[in-house]
């Protein structure tokens, strides 16, 4: 160890890339499923959250990892969910301040990030036991997959539920039953099951695709 | 026959291995069997052979069918007729609920055989036959005036995420129709309930509510009798007790439908309402029991949708408990949730869920009674 990492190193580069698809904290590790669920009405919601979230995500891993030789290991829990509070109070402030309106459509999911799995699994499993720069990566990775996931699900539902992506109307007034026309908003796109469906479309692409991540019999 | 024999001698050695057109053989197959018994036997391990394959047991299931679909068609025109305060014949009714009801069919038929066949293409597996009585039991069961592109959107997503994903025909935890139904219902429940769907082309002043509909409002009913007849609003083929009870006694007697099932289904319904007649709360609690059973699609659900046989209990004693939860739970969410007015669909999707549970109970159940027995005798 005594030339220095680059910071970009094949490693490194590793810890961002991987969590976008084969390692993806939704559709491969199955976490932070609820959320998922919750904000992809709308897109613009949606991408908040991811932004939420990834801020929380990448502070807590550097924070933790920073901490990570002087936290007593009987209460690391309870001193990383103290850590992971903070930051989303934070978080909520500034967008309370900031985006309003956002805000309120997230209500209390903003405040549920504190137990989003994919925070407290990526503090157990990288922080604790990586340094600061790689947790900061892997922190956004795993953000960025968690993102990546929410941003496509909230496209299908907000465009077939909604008729629109990010506020703006793609589909044609004049297509509407009540304008004249012969279209329908899809109102089980509006309901949370259509994105558990939705996800699990996704994941039988992914797999399919990806045939490694299928488990062997 | 002889002619269609020839020809598809003809076709077959270019959709056999090595031909140039063998990637699409299993369509080749699905039609062949459809007009012949194949000739394939079992190779190895001790097997029971019947004349009955899975082909000829959904055709005769939608044979039994065929009575429910010709009533809905005259239905369709009678109440068009009626409620527009014009008289018409007996042909004429039929022609117009024909002309109404024909494109469903042909687009819950093209959209779901069109996707089965795509996604045997893929998998490289046999055409199945479970979607011949899936196709026909959509349309069945779709207000008259659903738009077009909603029963193929259903129907798409019945195949794919009903069927296909769970590995296809055969595999499926629901009901494939009553997916599609379920669906339409949540996704565009403005067309598939209230008032306005179930008469085509209704003038606006006369009501087309169904019973279920007018009984939840507690407005007064059509008779008992004009109710097993099924001159009343409602879906296709769901407003016929009479035709539904045909139906039924051709799946009997050929035995492709369970009794068990179906009486059950019935009795539970009947307890239920009972038990609601008891309390009598309300208007809804107070009506008849007996006319759960006439009323929207609870006979329909009975017959057709509860015996499927992939999704229904397998074991003996579990098709009891099973049919019996169907119509208890059905008139359940019926009287104590108007906001869903058809419980029979939700009750019916609720037990296919829990039917495997229920068959792993009956058979633990009965290798420790028997269990018991040999340790008495030791």
């Amino acid at each position: 160890m005594s030339e220095k990492e680059p910071l970009f190193s094949p490693k490194n580069r590793k810890l961002i890339f991987n969590p976008l698809s084969k390692d993806n904290p939704i559709t491969v590790q199955v976490l932070g499923i609820c959320s998922a669920l919750a904000v992809t009405v709308k897109m613009k919601p949606a991408f908040v959250m991811a932004l939420s979230v990834m801020v929380v995500l990448a502070s807590a891993n550097v924070i933790v990892s920073l901490l990570r030789n002087t936290i007593p290991n009987r209460i690391r829990i309870i001193v990383q969910l103290v850590i992971i509070a903070l930051l989303v109070i934070l978080v909520d402030q500034v967008l309370k301040a900031y985006v309003y309106d956002v805000s309120k459509q997230l209500s209390v999911f903003v405040g549920l990030i504190i137990t989003n799995c994919i925070i407290m699994g990526r503090l157990e499993a990288f922080a604790l036991g990586n340094k600061p720069w790689p947790s900061f990566l892997d922190g956004i990775g795993n953000a960025a997959g968690y993102g990546l996931i929410l941003m496509i699900v909230a496209f299908f539902r907000e465009l077939f539920g909604s008729g629109s992506i990010f506020g703006f109307q793609i589909i044609p007034d004049v297509w509407y039953i009540k304008n004249g026309g012969f279209y329908e908003n899809n109102g089980l796109m509006v309901l949370s099951p259509m994105a558990l469906i939705t996800v699990g479309i996704i994941i039988w692409v992914h797999r399919s695709k990806n045939r490694d991540l299928i488990e062997k019999k | 026959m002889k002619f269609i024999r020839k020809q598809l001698d003809k076709m077959k050695p270019s959709f056999e291995k090595g031909g140039k057109l063998s990637s699409f053989h299993s369509m080749f197959d699905a039609i062949e069997t459809l007009f012949f018994v194949p000739k394939k036997t079992a190779q190895s391990g001790i097997h029971v052979h019947d004349s009955k394959d899975s082909k000829r047991l959904m055709i005769i299931v939608v044979l039994a069918m065929v009575p429910a679909l010709l009533f809905g068609m005259w239905n369709t025109g009678y109440q068009h007729f009626l409620s527009i305060n014009e008289t018409a014949d007996f042909w004429t009714m039929f022609w117009y609920g024909f002309l109404k009801v024909l494109p469903i069919i042909i687009v819950s038929y093209g959209v779901g055989l069109g996707l089965e066949i795509v996604f045997a293409q893929l998998r490289g597996h046999d055409v199945k036959e479970g979607f011949f009585v899936s196709g026909m039991l959509i349309p069945l069961i779709v207000p008259v005036n659903a738009p077009l592109w909603m029963v193929a959107v259903a129907t798409a997503f019945a195949v794919v995420i009903g069927v296909e994903a769970f590995g296809g025909a055969g595999m499926n935890i629901l009901n494939p129709a009553l997916t599609a139904r379920a669906f339409l219902f949540f996704a565009y429940p403005s067309h598939m309930s209230g008032d306005a769907v179930w008469i085509a082309e209704k003038a606006d002043a006369f009501s087309g509510a169904t019973p279920l509909a007018e009984a939840a409002a507690g407005n007064s009913l059509p008779s008992a009798l004009d109710m097993f007849y099924g001159f009343i609003p409602g879906s296709i083929g769901e407003t016929s007790t009479l035709a539904i009870l045909i139906g039924a006694a051709i799946l009997i007697y050929t035995g492709v439908g369970s009794w068990k099932i179906m009486l059950s289904v019935a009795l539970g319904g009947l307890a239920m309402g009972y038990i609601f007649n008891a309390f009598a709360a309300n208007q809804f609690m107070e009506i008849p029991a007996h006319y759960h059973l006439l009323m929207g699609g609870f006979a329909f659900g009975a017959i057709f949708m509860a015996t499927d046989p992939v999704s229904a209990a397998q074991t003996n004693k579990g098709k009891w408990i099973y049919g019996f939860l169907i119509g208890f739970i059905a008139v359940l969410i019926r009287v104590l949730n108007p906001a869903y007015p058809e419980g029979m669909m939700l009750a019916i999707l609720l037990l296919n869920v829990f039917a495997p549970l229920i068959d792993h109970y009956v058979v633990q159940g009965n290798i420790k009674r028997r269990l018991k027995r040999v340790k008495v005798k030791a």
